[in-house]
């Protein structure tokens, strides 16, 4: 395959993996290193070096739509990037000295967890018991906008939701996603914090956790700007297109069928890791 | 005093989408630029990534990185595009230590700029 070809092969399944990940909220992140290691042979660490700058352009690039409506929270952001922000420079480390086999294995069990956890509905937690003193010194309480007018809401168990977003940056760093999914799990179901305001605010600071990691994979060479190129632009105007689709469609048969695509693709990360493919 | 700072936050969030958005566009633009160039000279040649060699130490740390780009190297481009992509979130949280010292609120400058300077000890090529 000649490079003309092969980036146009690239930014073309780029293009597909930013579409679905925006139009399912699922994230395209996720499908891109094993399209790249199991579709086009390339060395895991390429890949995960590709994606992790492709991660930074979604985020920062649907971050626009986010923080206009209102929902997302800058404070908790802000304070919950200290934990995602170290825990991304630890997986980085990890990074270099795990070998590439047992990236592959995790990225396996990651996507099979992602994909189940696309499965389970959104509920929002309740409102009750005495807000959290922590919450309050930080500032993390706030309002969203709902059909009623703001509603109010308090975040709890800081110290819990502050460790699990370590392992959400440990998890990006070592393996080039966004790990959105862990980071709303730590905020809704951990932190108390309302679905939708959970969400938005961790698309905030998915690219925040991102860059942290790709500063130290750019030093180490593991960045190509030759196969970065077509992954970051295909999956950028991909999740451009899905989020302008998005409000037009019914998403839920699209989110089921994307979710079992994410869960056999970790079952052939992981069948590539055990027979020495990956 | 509540609605004053809520007021000011929501400022701060339209500035932040702002300044992400132009980042991003300058970024994707600067790559699609370099990516042409290289198509263009080495359009015809065998791409292989299946081998992990690491990539040449000047494409690793951004003074290498200008000076690859300003020799008008396609490589080198792209590599720039990705470095000013890597930079929008840092601008971003160098943005938001200033709005918080604007609002006054000293713990959240402090908490700020802890994260920016985490992502400047990456981003210096110190942390490898």
């Amino acid at each position: 395959m000649n490079n003309l070809e092969f980036t146009l092969l690239v930014g073309l399944g780029s293009f597909m993996a930013g579409f679905l990940g925006a139009l399912t909220g699922l994230g395209g992140g996720v499908v891109l290193v094993p399209l790249l290691t199991l579709v086009f042979k390339v060395d895991i660490r390429y890949a995960v070096g590709a994606s992790l700058v492709s991660v930074i352009a979604t985020s920062s690039g649907a971050a626009v739509a986010y923080l206009k409506d209102g929902f997302s929270n800058i404070r908790i952001g802000m304070f919950l990037e200290i934990a995602t922000t170290l825990g991304a420079l630890f997986g980085a480390f990890l990074a270099a000295s795990v070998p590439t086999a047992a990236i592959g294995a995790i990225f396996g069990l990651v996507l099979i967890y992602s994909g189940y956890l696309s499965s389970r509905n959104p509920v929002d937690p309740p409102q009750d018991g005495p807000p959290d003193p922590l919450a309050a010194r930080l500032g993390m309480n706030g309002t969203y906008p709902s059909l009623t007018g703001p509603k109010q809401y308090h975040a709890r168990r800081v110290p819990l939701g502050f460790s699990m977003m370590f392992g959400a940056g440990t998890l990006s760093g070592l393996l080039g996603i966004g790990s959105g999914a862990v980071k709303v799990l730590a905020m809704d179901h951990a932190m108390g914090i309302p679905f939708k305001v959970s969400t938005t605010t961790s698309n905030f600071m998915i690219g925040v956790t991102a860059a942290a990691s790709a500063g130290v994979y750019l030093s180490r060479g593991y960045i190509d700007p030759t196969l970065a190129m077509p992954v970051m632009l295909g999956v950028l105007v991909g999740s451009l297109a899905g989020a302008r689709v998005l409000a037009r469609t019914k998403t839920k048969l699209l989110r089921w069928v994307f979710a079992v695509v994410i869960v056999a693709l970790g079952i052939e990360m992981l069948y590539g890791a055990f027979t020495g493919r990956v | 005093m509540f609605k004053k700072s809520d007021w000011t936050d929501q400022k701060v969030e339209v500035v932040i989408a702002n300044l992400l958005r132009a980042g991003v566009t300058l970024a994707a633009t600067v790559v699609l630029i370099g990516g042409l160039i290289f198509l263009a000279r080495h359009g015809f040649s065998r791409a292989d990534y299946h081998v992990f060699a690491g990539e040449p130490s000047d494409l690793r740390h951004w003074q290498g990185i200008a000076h690859a780009a300003l020799a008008m190297s396609g490589r080198g481009i792209i590599q720039m595009g990705l470095l000013f992509l890597i930079a929008t979130p840092v601008a971003r949280v160098a943005f938001s230590v200033l709005a918080f010292a604007l609002e006054r609120d000293w713990l959240y400058v402090g908490i700020a700029a802890f994260v920016l300077l985490v992502l400047l000890y990456s981003l210096s090529g110190s942390a490898i």
